[in-house]
């Protein structure tokens, strides 16, 4: 057994670190056990889903700035999207969708849809590949990492994954790439976090990997290592299973192979329905690379973006109806992302070329819904090399799932991104309660927001009525705050924590109730 | 040490199957390739002249194999079968030794370095391997070793083990009978089965057995209680006193005959040679008794038969049915005999045949499974990753992949036992033994650990590809269906399906159009010192290999 699980089984029980009345963690100073204790993996049933929109979308025709129409249409005449038709998908008086993406304004008037603004980075790089790398790695324009962000979070809550692993706390794949290929954002410091699939009941082989061999004496070398190949495939039981555990509800997915997306979030609903509990799913669409055609030249609001857009919109709708009908809508969250914008002005062939910031969407029930950013500033009359200024790092919103999706702490978020960002508000504050614990489960919930700066919200859970306290200690075991002392029913309860006048830093949060008790981390970043 | 594998018998057939493993795809057809040893005097075109250097080198490079486009099968197996200088003795590289940089291998035993000079030794083999240009001699030196199965673990002395594998290296592409006797009287195989105890006194019939069982005539059904279709029991008894009174010399690193130790009664064999009797010999004259055993061994026509079957798997296929026995090992075989047991003959016929080169159906192109030798060397040398110059760094980074070898189930010098490896003996699993779901795992975390942009960094050395310098080997990099086909051809066997070339080129492009690959490409050539351009397709060319390495057919050659 792994020193992290040890301490994350025994915990609950043990209740760190009042076990030993007396001996705070102060006698050990800060030691391997106290390293352990912070770095204690998160409790969590959500899940992420990163979707990747290959080749650089067009984020001027996809988020529509209405108060600089004509600068707008100025700049790209020959693609840009006729104001009358922009009226159902306005998101306010000065900004729209693509006329296509339907399904988001929807999600949008439910709050269910956040779009960020102006999301790039300092020196951005137009090179397909290069800045595909900066986004899947987090880095610097100048900064060449190995590893992905997602891989270095998986890293964090799970050390040395995936050797040693599956566990029992940790039975399944952490991340799971609905492709033939794990992205390099599922990189980890020492090997891939992701696992590819393809077909959830196949034989979890990679269509490149799969084909018919030749019945030739080479062909039967090559089954036989197919075979072997597929044994190896040690999470093949529990994605199949979970697989078939579920199935699509939501009838709004379109008909299989007519939109590449959508099949593989479907693949996705059904898997988290089914049970796994695999925490980031990676899905991708391409062809956003609109050199020319991206629109027909009779109308704009059709044509190869028109239909990417429309396949976007239809493939999260569906997804988010989907996980709403199975139940498991409040534990899902997604975002999209694209390696770079395109140029405020369009070219000649009907199309744009490589440019810089893009709106990004961040989806689910649990987020704060809404606009951030402004409209970009659009010069009056744009030349061939203007692009689009930079609002937001992509990093902050990166910082947002962590910090508030993953409630990864602050030194933890630093060794994920490297350096610390401000994160956006974007999920919304009472997320996190575990809707699989059976009723009468004792629960102690993960504090919310976190880092927290200067309040926090505890909740917990009693199986029956009892006498029940709630105590604040600082890292070193030092009691800060009692919160709760009295008597309580069965059932959901909520306490606020006040940090004021408190350094920054890590305090522990321990319930006691009747003989159950259990402790959690929260950290305080003022 | 009693051999109790199982061995197939002559014409017995049998395609390969997955041992334990359901077979989801694929089988192999009903019949073996039909055609012999006549000349393939065609004009090697890639995939041939690919197939020849995959299966006589460890690795070739694209490069290599271009050069051997347009030449004759017969101009190529020339060029491989050419005498080359031997290399100069491996050095002490442990830093805290008295022999650190120097050559040990004539030193006396020393406990305290043996470590060090073992793991020196078996380093400096894994390095000719991966250095040597075009030749068979490594090669056939592995080869060898897995005939003359001998283990460092036993024998228990580097130098002796030096001096051994050096023997091989030496009559590597020479004759057979020759090294039938070298072998005989070599201090490591004294050792290793016992020749050195074996006395008038206290027989050892260790030796006398393997020879005849697994070294020369091989051993055939049980026809009847003792007698094994080529010799009997009785003959080990008589090949044993035969062989009694030699001694190996540790202070000389050789072998000497003691005949005080000799036992010089008459030994009498039986009918399966032809009854002769090997007079016995007194004093230093008891040592020739050791060549007229050899030279009746060599006398029986199965003698030949038998190492070039043993070729045959280790270079064309694993089973060998009449038909084959018939027309290629028959003739093979009278090769040997017609050259006084000279090697190369043999080699250059069945390497330019027409079966050899059969790119049909029943052809055995891709066919085999590669060694772990084939694979961890194959992988480096192919990808011409560079080697450090210093000595630490060299026999440390080669230590590493040696080590992932042995895990891997070749420890090169330590064999499992005097049967040498399974995947070349045992039916009818035989090369498929080399893959089981510990195996396969650790092959494709070794390619996709080098294959990344830092590859394998410790405190003393790097291993690690450079996709790009790779890449500039191919004609036409800038075009990525170009690229794409030469990297299969280079690093495959067989030929992929249009599917599989369309999820490489995912992988490779991720759906974007072809120029942007061109553009990100000329962007680089036009200035190969901008890291952005460069790191821009160096990590695209890393998740390319990295995929393709992974894949099953990376596995066959």
């Amino acid at each position: 057994m792994k020193r992290r699980e040890f301490i994350r089984l025994t915990a609950p029980v043990a209740a760190l670190p009042f076990i030993w009345n007396g001996f705070s963690l102060t006698a050990y100073g800060r030691s391997r056990f106290s390293d352990a204790l912070l770095k204690t993996t998160t409790d969590t049933d959500r899940v992420f889903v990163l979707v990747q929109l290959i080749g650089g979308n067009d984020g001027l025709n996809t988020v529509i700035p209405l108060d600089q129409y004509s600068a707008y249409q100025a700049a790209r005449s020959n693609i840009a999207i006729p104001e009358a038709t922009l009226q159902a998908t306005k998101l306010s008086d000065a900004t729209a969708l693509h006329p296509a993406m339907t399904h988001l304004k929807s999600l949008f008037d439910e709050q269910k849809l956040a779009v960020v603004q102006g999301v790039s980075y300092p020196n951005p790089n137009l090179s397909h590949f290069r800045a595909t790398d900066i986004w899947l790695t987090a880095a610097d324009y100048d900064q060449y990492l190995e590893s992905g962000w997602l891989g270095r979070y998986v890293d964090e809550e799970f050390p040395g994954y995936p050797d040693g692993f599956p566990t029992e706390a940790m039975p399944d794949p952490v991340a799971i790439q609905i492709s033939s290929v794990v992205s390099n954002a599922l990189q980890g410091v020492t090997g891939s976090a992701g696992t590819a699939i393809t077909n959830p009941n196949g034989s979890y082989l990679s269509p490149g990997e799969s084909g018919q061999p030749p019945n030739t004496f080479a062909g039967a070398q090559v089954a036989y290592i197919l075979g072997v190949q597929s044994q190896t495939q040690q999470y093949s039981t529990v994605v199949k299973a979970a697989y078939n555990n579920a199935q699509n509800k939501s009838t709004l997915y379109p008909a299989s192979g007519q939109n590449t997306l959508a099949d593989q979030l479907a693949i996705v609903a059904r898997l988290i329905a089914g049970g796994l509990k695999t925490r980031i799913y990676v899905v991708n669409i391409g062809g956003f690379d609109t050199h020319s055609s991206q629109v027909t030249n009779s109308d704009a609001t059709t044509g190869t973006h028109a239909a990417l857009l429309g396949k976007l919109s239809l493939a999260i709708g569906a997804f988010m109806d989907d996980v709403n009908l199975l139940g498991v809508m409040d534990r899902v969250v997604g975002m999209t992302f694209s390696e770079f914008g395109r140029r405020i002005k369009s070219n000649a062939s009907y199309g744009t070329d490589h440019g810089t910031s893009e709106p990004m969407f961040i989806f689910g029930s649990k987020i704060n819904g809404g606009l951030y950013g402004k409209n970009p500033t659009l010069p009056a009359n744009a030349t061939v090399n203007d692009n689009l200024s930079m609002q937001y790092d992509f990093r902050q919103i990166y910082s947002s799932v962590l910090a508030q999706w993953f409630n990864v702490g602050t030194d933890e978020l630093t060794s994920v991104l490297w350096q610390q960002f401000d994160a956006l508000p974007i999920f919304d504050s009472i997320t996190g309660l575990r809707n699989t614990s059976a009723p009468g489960e004792f629960q102690l919930y993960q504090n919310y927001p976190n880092p927290f700066n200067p309040s926090t919200t505890i909740n917990y859970q009693l199986p029956a009525e009892s006498d029940v306290t709630v105590k604040v200690f600082d890292a070193l075991g030092k009691k800060i705050e009692t919160l709760v002392n009295k008597h309580q029913n069965a059932g959901l309860h909520a306490v606020e924590f006040d940090a004021r006048g408190l350094a920054s830093g890590v305090y522990f949060y321990q319930i006691e109730a009747g003989i159950l008790r259990d402790v959690k981390k929260m950290i305080y970043a003022k | 040490m009693v051999f109790n594998a199982t061995q197939r018998e002559i014409g017995e057939w049998a395609a390969p199957q997955a041992a334990g493993v359901v077979k989801p795809l694929g089988s192999a057809p009903q019949r073996a390739s039909t055609l012999d040893l006549t000349p393939y005097e065609t004009p090697l075109d890639f995939q041939h002249a690919a197939h020849l250097l995959r299966r006589t080198m460890f690795g070739p490079t694209f490069a290599e194999i271009q050069a051997a486009v347009g030449t004759t099968a017969a101009a190529a197996i020339d060029k491989l079968l050419s005498a080359t200088v031997l290399p100069s003795p491996p050095v002490d590289y442990n830093q805290n030794d008295a022999m650190f940089n120097q050559v040990w291998v004539q030193q006396p035993y020393d406990k305290n370095q043996e470590t060090s000079w073992r793991l020196s030794l078996k380093a400096w083999w894994l390095g000719l391997m991966i250095s040597q240009g075009v030749s068979l001699r490594e090669k056939m030196a592995l080869f060898w070793h897995n005939h003359f199965s001998c283990a460092t673990e036993t024998v228990g002395d580097a130098c002796y083990m030096y001096a051994y594998n050096n023997l091989l290296r030496q009559y590597a592409l020479g004759n057979f009978k020759t090294l039938v006797k070298q072998i005989t009287i070599n201090p490591a195989m004294l050792r290793y089965l016992n020749g050195n105890t074996n006395t008038k006194a206290s027989p050892n019939e260790n030796y006398g057995r393997e020879l005849q069982e697994l070294f020369t005539i091989g051993k055939g059904p049980e026809i009847a209680p003792g007698d094994y279709t080529n010799y009997t029991e009785d003959d080990v008894k008589a090949a044993a006193r035969v062989l009694t009174g030699w001694r190996d010399n540790r202070a000389q690193i050789t072998s000497y005959f003691d005949a005080t130790r000799h036992d010089t009664g008459d030994k009498q064999f039986s009918a399966h040679y032809q009854n002769q009797i090997i007079n016995g010999r007194t004093g230093a004259e008891g040592a020739n008794e050791t060549d007229d055993l050899i030279t009746m061994i060599f006398n029986q026509n199965e003698t030949a038969r038998y190492i070039c079957r043993k070729l045959y798997r280790w270079f064309v296929y694993s089973s060998i049915d009449d038909s084959i026995e018939q027309n290629i090992i028959a003739p093979l075989a009278g090769t040997l005999k017609a050259n006084s047991f000279e090697i190369a003959p043999v080699l250059k016929q069945l390497l330019t045949s027409q079966h050899f080169f059969d790119n049909s159906d029943t052809g055995f192109m891709g066919a085999t499974i590669k060694c772990p030798a084939d694979f961890y060397a194959g992988v480096v040398r192919s990808l011409q990753m560079s080697l450090p110059a210093d000595t630490v760094a060299v026999y440390s980074l080669l230590n590493y992949i040696r080590n992932q070898m042995a895990a891997n189930g070749m420890d090169i010098l330590d064999t499992p036992d005097v049967s040498g490896w399974k995947a070349y003996y045992q039916d009818p699993d035989f090369y498929q033994l080399w893959i089981n779901t510990s195996t396969l795992p650790q092959r494709s975390n070794f390619t996709s650990a080098v294959v990344r942009a830092n590859g394998v960094s410790t405190s003393t050395f790097q291993l690690v590809a450079d996709p790009i310098a790779y890449a500039e080997t191919m004609p036409a990099p800038s075009d990525p269906n170009e690229l794409l086909k030469d990297f299969a051809r280079h690093l495959f066997a067989m030929p992929l399906s249009d599917s599989q070339i369309a999820y490489l080129k995912q992988v490779l492009l991720n759906d974007l159009p072809d120029y942007e690959w061109t553009n990100q490409w000329n962007a680089y050539v036009s200035d190969p010192s901008n890291v952005n351009n460069r790191n821009a397709i160096r990590d695209k060319l890393l998740n390319l290999l990295r995929a393709m390495l992974r894949m099953a057919e990376y596995q066959v050659m």
